[in-house]
């Protein structure tokens, strides 16, 4: 039964390949990818409920001793990542299906889309499964290099532009994460994190803070934590919709999941913490300042995953059971919601040609439903009461409160001075994309000369004539201003998704403690992996 | 475990002038730099490996036998760096194709930012002396598109 924790890795693997064999009919690699990741779901909710139950599910592969060979494990952290992970693949999958023909039809060929976004997904369930640091090596490596083929799909100037950047900072973290992974094995000689989280208790302390902050600054610039975040606002804008809603959802919180697993395991007693404290703090408000200053929806999206980045590592720097439990239920949360905001700015982009803030304007009378879909995830972001962005936040704040110290007093105060910021962002982009008129982005200086294309909109949706004639919505035939379906209903589902993780908060929330417990524990995982398994 | 001083030289040498080639701006200088830190860290692997032995069969002989792990590991690397060396180049020249040349770009940011400060909504701690200038359409045309330094 402990096999199932091999399928999340190999069925999206076996999926990519059917995709290629398929490539010429798109119908037949829709189904695939979907069957795939509808599978991989249920494996992983299969798994979340094992791991709770029975304890760490463990697979060696090969048979191979965990020692030797690599071995995969499904604690509850990995399960809840995972479980959390593939739904969010999958709306966004579906969703991707609903764009293809405006967005793929033309610019990229889809036989390389699918194949791609599924490998994507072997790499970040294989990053959230490996029980080795090579291993991860290989999930990160898996999942960067598909992301490389997405970001610049297409090959159009703009990615190919952003696109190096962010393929050039990848290529750097990925080896500088070499560089660690040959000190850990030089210092210890094993690459196993079961293993090591007995060895480096021995060395000298120098020696484990050399370890420790190599592996930090890899999984820094993977997570983009501040002073290693400059690459992701300007990268990700600029892929297709989906691309960067699962690159927005997933790959940071990778990185995050990363840096949990090793604090938590191989450096229960680090001196880091401090640092840590500060590269949270610094994260959530530079990131949330950058945000404050865009007038560009998916570039306001990307500040503000940078800045909430700094919540997460904030409940990792405190340590406590309750840090961890609030950054693992943040991460829950945030990968869904920041995810949905995305695959919102891709509509708003699909409706308004743009997503510009200058350009926008009085979308909310215009596409009541697009407006609905964009306010709840947005308060559900900033942290307003009844959503989990508030539960997760609140129990953040609780456990630096309890942690008595004065930086940590600090990273409180930060963290409601960036909600209060990511609030103020998020208005902005309500008050200026949805509520306000579209009069006064025409005087912000758009002089594309779109005035008369107001006209089809009027019978619909009612807009008065004064918007209708100095309407700055770029020139879009009746089909286009109908959101398609195939876009909303996935994007609804991810909405529903974030409101779900509010209404069953409690539970989730005694499920992180558990999974915080256990990661403090720490024997568990270690008996698991090199005890038993097989 | 003492470490083989030579290779560990040459890891610094390979990394360091690796790195002084990936802070270029060209994209292809950036990648054979790229190849060199990768070089320079699959040596590693080799310095970390220990003393070189017999081949890692048991029963072949009584002697040492080297560390196959970290071959192992290595080999993945440079499977993993050629074959994102190799979308590089391709990335290089697609760039190469698109603009003539494959200079990694500026930040949009920096481009807002200065078209933002020709239209004068600038902060107080602006420049005065620039944002004076004309910033009628048209006439700011020719400074959106101005070359970056260092480019012709």
């Amino acid at each position: 039964m402990n096999q199932i924790v091999l399928l999340p890795v190999i069925l999206p693997l076996l999926g990519a390949g059917l995709c290629l064999v398929f490539g010429r009919s798109a119908f037949a690699q829709r189904i695939i990818s979907i069957a795939i990741l509808a599978l991989v779901v249920t494996v992983a909710a299969v798994l979340l409920v094992r791991a709770d139950r029975f304890g760490p599910q463990t697979v060696n592969v090969g048979g191979w001793p965990a020692d030797i060979g690599i071995s995969l494990v499904a604690d509850r952290l990995s399960a809840l990542m995972l479980l959390v992970s593939t739904v969010v693949t999958l709306c966004v999958l579906l969703y991707s299906f609903g764009q293809g023909i405006v967005e793929f039809g033309r610019d990229a060929p889809l036989s390389v889309f699918h194949p791609t976004f599924l490998v994507l997904s072997a790499g970040v369930s294989n990053a959230f499964l490996s029980a080795d640091l090579f291993n991860l090596f290989v999930g990160f490596e898996i999942l960067l290099v598909s992301s490389y083929v997405l970001i610049t799909l297409g090959g159009t100037g703009a990615r190919v532009r952003s696109g190096t950047i962010y393929i050039v900072v990848s290529m750097i973290s990925s080896v500088v994460f070499l560089v660690a992974i040959a000190c850990v094995y030089a210092a210890t000689g094993t690459v196993n994190l079961a293993a090591l989280a007995g060895r480096i208790e021995e060395l000298p302390s120098g020696v484990s803070n050399l370890l420790q902050l190599l592996l930090l600054t890899t999984f820094c610039i993977k997570a983009a934590v501040f002073p290693l975040s400059a690459w992701l606002p300007d990268s990700y804008p600029t892929a297709p919709a989906p691309v960067t809603a699962v690159f927005a959802g997933l790959l940071t919180k990778v990185g995050i999941y990363a840096i949990i697993r090793t604090q938590t395991l191989l450096f229960p007693d680090n001196d880091l913490r401090t640092l840590l404290l500060w590269a949270a703090v610094l994260t959530m408000v530079v990131g949330i300042l950058g945000a404050v200053a865009q007038s560009d929806i998916k570039r306001i999206l990307s500040f503000t995953l940078v800045s909430h980045i700094g919540y997460m590592l904030f409940g990792v720097a405190i340590g406590s059971t309750m840090g961890l439990s609030g950054a693992i239920f943040y991460i829950a949360h945030h990968i869904t919601v920041q995810t949905t905001l995305f695959l919102v700015a891709g509509l708003v982009e699909y409706r308004s040609s743009t997503t510009n803030l200058d350009k926008l304007g009085g979308l909310a009378r215009a596409a009541p439903v697009l407006a609905v879909m964009f306010f709840v995830p947005a308060m559900n972001l900033a942290g307003i009461p009844p959503f989990s962005g508030f539960l997760g936040k609140l129990t953040l704040v609780e456990a630096g409160v309890d942690d008595h110290r004065w930086l940590s007093y600090v990273a409180v105060a930060a963290a409601i001075v960036t909600s209060l910021l990511t609030l103020y962002a998020i208005a902005k982009v309500w008050n200026r994309a949805f509520w306000q008129p579209a009069e006064t982005g025409h005087e912000a200086g758009d002089d594309l000369g779109h005035d008369s294309h107001g006209g089809s909109m009027h019978g619909r949706s009612g807009v008065s004539t004064k918007t209708e004639r100095t309407s700055t919505w770029k020139a879009v035939d009746d089909d286009q201003q109908r959101l398609p379906l195939g876009m909303v209903v996935p994007t609804l589902m991810l909405v529903a998704c974030s409101v779900a993780l509010t209404v069953v908060a409690g539970p989730l929330l005694a499920f992180t403690t558990r999974a915080a417990e256990e990661l403090q524990g720490r024997s568990a995982y270690v008996t698991a992996v090199l005890g038993g398994g097989g | 475990m003492t470490p083989n001083l030579p290779l560990v030289i040459l890891v610094g040498i390979m990394v360091a002038a690796g790195v002084t080639l990936v802070l270029e701006r060209s994209l292809t200088r950036i990648l054979i730099g790229f190849v060199l830190i990768g070089n320079g860290v699959s040596v590693l692997y080799l310095v970390i490996s220990g003393p070189a032995g017999t081949a890692p069969i048991v029963g072949l002989s009584d002697d040492p036998m080297s560390d196959p792990l970290p071959q192992a590991m290595v080999l993945t690397a440079i499977v993993i760096t050629l074959g994102v060396t190799s979308f590089g180049l391709a990335l290089a020249y697609r760039a190469w194709q698109l603009t003539g040349h494959d200079d990694v770009q500026d930040d949009v940011e920096d481009d807002a930012i200065r078209r933002r400060a020709e239209k004068d909504e600038t902060s107080v701690t602006f420049d005065e002396a620039d944002a004076a200038l004309p910033d009628e359409e048209g006439s700011d045309r020719p400074r959106r598109i101005a070359p970056r330094d260092g480019t012709p």
